[in-house]
């Protein structure tokens, strides 16, 4: 009893903490990653003043945000305006919890996963809708507005997708699904998952649909180009964080990076094994499940920065779209295509 | 007082069972109003009702100046009319005085004239599609089309010594000869460019989601271009072929083989955003075309043998127009037989082209109205001069 309970105060102090320093390094990486890129697709040079290689550019740009005056605009709804950035945030970072980096940094072991973590992402609306709405400014109502519509439509074709992924691969939970295709990389859902060959032949073409209407609406959900029209900076400044500036504004952009990351992990989890390695492992050659964790965690991360990459990528080539035409997308074509992904499952689970 | 016209305003615009009308504005510090323009917007929703633009945040008075400086002294001033296309404007205002004057300028001017103010147009259509292109949101052809800018810029700073404000074109002549590798680095240019611009039609003119943005949006029917007197892409987006260059042409255009691209509504209607755009993309591979040909016949001489020291016309009016990279540009000077114009009145093609925004921009979406601005292509400079 006495072990039992160390092990889970241990686990309940370490996973946060850690966390907590995975998620601010990501981002200090993860913009010096897309400022680099960019300026790579752009023909410029980035930042390169701070630091070698410019790396400490995004360390001196945060210790400028957190010195700024935190001034309110005028006629703002104080409370709202101050919980906003806290929600968006939290709510990001809740959803942390549920991604298994390895078989030991799992904050949940959660039956219900998949859905736990469209139930937190809720709660980013309601983040941009107390932003718009408290900064008593009209650009910041419009953009929180689109960004309502715009999020609650592209929750119902990732809500499918989690559906017909648990019709298909009979499990919500994001350990048991990364369990699954654990050994190989023939063994990935992408291709075909541990099944007999007709399964795999069958369970292709699903994967290959579902891998890019969750990309798309994850990109919407996470409101990047060109899907970014809540903060759509030609027409309304910067939507929905028009007002904020310093820390609060800091705390948006935080939870844009992470909303990135959790988009590129889950779709790394459910598609491309999780953290299982493609390869076969190097610690289970020496015996040591130390070694084995972290290429675990090595792998996982691997996987979901190339994804994250591959967010920036398009970020730096496509237009914008216009709020309707965003919608035609996710009603007309998503959503009928997921109904037909969740029925092709409906098929798969009784072969 | 104010407040109560404004809302007596409201209320009337306000209908039974309507949903409520808001008043947005838009700038004169927004990122896409291209400077310090102000757009009154009412707005249903998303849905504008009515676009009212507020300008003469950067009047400077030009015209007044004008008046209180001799002829050789109004050009700098010229040049920060349309600061994106200062060349095109000293070649319009020498124009004007050389036909005040009534003299003949030596061959080699008229070559570097031409040269440089096609070279003039290429960098102001590539600011013009960059920015369109930052406007419907996609920020990278807007560097690729800087990084060429660049380029012609160097060859003017090297020609000239300005990269912006050129001080260039005189009555009578230019104020420096070429440089000797100039034909060598402007041939090599083009080259370079015309492949560049592959990359700019993958990333703008053949991308699904910019003509969604742009086709079919802001449609300027021939009729209201016609009766708004637009001009340059603008009314040539419209199927219009009017081209002062061709139609009256100045300086040595009749030389020349170029066509006058005109919008045919490949992708939507016939004058929308994208015609516009797609004809200044067409207008940079005529312009190339018009460099090539004089860069080829391009003759020796001396450019300073005509240029007068002090000019001093007859009594007289003149007006003359040329085709700058944003319309027609016209000169009206009034001589009063002084060393000093006693009147210079321009007419900004930008400032006609802006006043059709509310015209076009009624009963779209808002994001479509940062897309028509983006395509009508202004420079506040001259709106307000």
């Amino acid at each position: 009893m006495m072990t039992l309970n160390i092990a889970f105060v241990s686990k309940l102090l370490i996973i946060p903490i850690f966390f907590g320093i995975f998620v601010s390094l990501f981002a200090l990486f993860a913009v010096y990653a897309e400022r680099k890129i960019s300026a790579r697709v752009q023909n410029r040079i980035g930042p390169n003043r701070v630091g070698p290689y410019g790396l400490l550019q995004t360390i001196a740009d945060i210790l400028k945000l957190i010195q700024k005056e935190a001034p309110y605009p005028f006629g703002s709804d104080k409370i709202f305006f101050n919980l906003a950035p806290i929600l968006s945030f939290a709510a990001s970072f809740v959803i942390f919890s549920v991604l298994p980096f390895n078989y030991y940094l799992c904050g949940l072991d959660l039956n219900l996963g998949l859905i736990f973590i469209i139930a937190i992402g809720g709660f980013n609306v309601i983040s941009i809708l107390f932003a718009g709405w408290s900064s008593n400014n009209k650009y910041s109502l419009l953009g929180s507005m689109r960004s309502a519509s715009q999020m609650i439509s592209y929750e119902i074709p990732i809500a499918l997708i989690f559906a017909a992924v648990f019709i298909a691969f009979n499990s919500l939970n994001t350990i048991d699904i990364t369990k699954a295709q654990e050994n190989y990389f023939f063994n990935w859902n992408i291709f075909g998952g541990d099944n007999h060959l007709l399964k795999r032949i069958l369970i292709i073409p699903f994967s290959a649909i579902s891998v890019i209407i969750l990309f798309i609406a994850f990109l919407a959900e996470a409101n990047r180009t060109p899907f970014d029209i809540p903060e759509a900076e030609s027409e309304l400044v910067a939507g929905f964080h028009t007002e904020y500036s310093g820390i609060k504004f800091s705390f948006f952009f935080l939870a844009e990076y992470s909303n990135m990351f959790i988009a590129a992990a889950l779709i790394s989890i459910i598609f491309l094994g999780g953290f299982s390695s493609p390869f076969g492992y190097i610690g289970s050659l020496l015996n040591s499940n130390f070694i084995i964790n972290i290429e675990q965690f090595f792998w996982f991360t691997i996987k979901s920065l190339s994804i994250v990459f591959l967010q920036m990528m398009v970020r730096w080539t496509l237009p914008r779209l216009r709020a309707d035409q965003l919608m035609n997308l996710c009603w007309k074509y998503l959503i009928p295509y997921s109904l037909v992904a969740v029925f092709y499952a409906l098929i798969i689970s009784y072969i | 007082m104010m407040n109560e016209a404004y809302n007596l305003e409201y209320k009337s615009l306000k209908k039974e069972g309507d949903s409520e009308i808001m008043i947005l504005n838009m700038g004169p510090q927004h990122p896409s109003t291209h400077g310090v323009l102000r757009l009154e917007l009412k707005v249903n929703g998303e849905i504008i009702e009515e676009v009212i633009p507020h300008i003469g945040y950067l009047h400077r008075c030009f015209e007044k100046h004008a008046e209180a400086c001799n002829y050789q002294q109004v050009i700098p001033y010229v040049d920060r009319m349309d600061y994106l296309s200062s060349m095109y404007n000293d070649f319009g205002y020498a124009i004007a005085v050389e036909k005040l004057l009534g003299i003949e300028i030596p061959e080699r001017v008229e070559y570097i004239r031409i040269i440089m103010g096609e070279f003039q147009r290429i960098a102001s259509h590539l600011v013009a599609i960059g920015t369109f292109g930052l406007d419907v949101g996609s920020f990278t052809p807007f560097l690729y089309c800087f990084r060429d800018r660049e380029k012609i810029l160097t060859l003017f700073e090297k020609t000239c010594g300005a990269r912006l404000l050129y001080n260039y074109i005189w009555p009578g002549g230019v104020s420096h000869d070429l440089y000797p590798e100039f034909k060598n680095d402007a041939l090599n240019f083009l080259k370079e460019f015309k492949r560049n611009l592959k990359d700019l039609e993958i990333l703008l003119v053949e991308n699904k989601i910019f003509i969604e943005r742009t086709a079919g949006i802001g449609v300027l029917s021939e009729n209201i271009a016609i009766n708004y007197a637009a001009s340059g892409p603008m009314i040539r987006g419209s199927g219009i072929p009017y081209d002062i260059r061709k139609i009256e042409p100045y300086g040595i255009y009749d030389r020349f083989e170029f066509n006058i691209p005109v919008g045919e509504g490949i992708m939507g209607k016939k004058g929308d955003c994208w015609d516009r755009f797609y004809v200044r993309y067409l207008e940079i591979l005529e312009s190339i075309k018009i460099i090539e040909q004089a860069l080829d016949s391009l003759p020796d001489g001396n450019v300073f043998e005509k240029l007068p020291k002090k000019i001093k016309p007859k009594k007289g009016i003149v007006y003359s127009r040329v085709e700058s990279p944003r319309g027609e540009l016209g000169f009206f000077i009034i001589s009063d037989g002084s060393d000093k114009p006693f009147r210079i009145k321009v007419r900004a093609p930008s400032f006609v082209n802006l006043s059709i925004l509310p015209e076009i921009a009624k009963g779209c979406f808002i994001a479509d109205l940062v897309a028509i601005l983006g395509s009508i292509d202004i420079v506040l400079g001259e709106v307000d001069r």
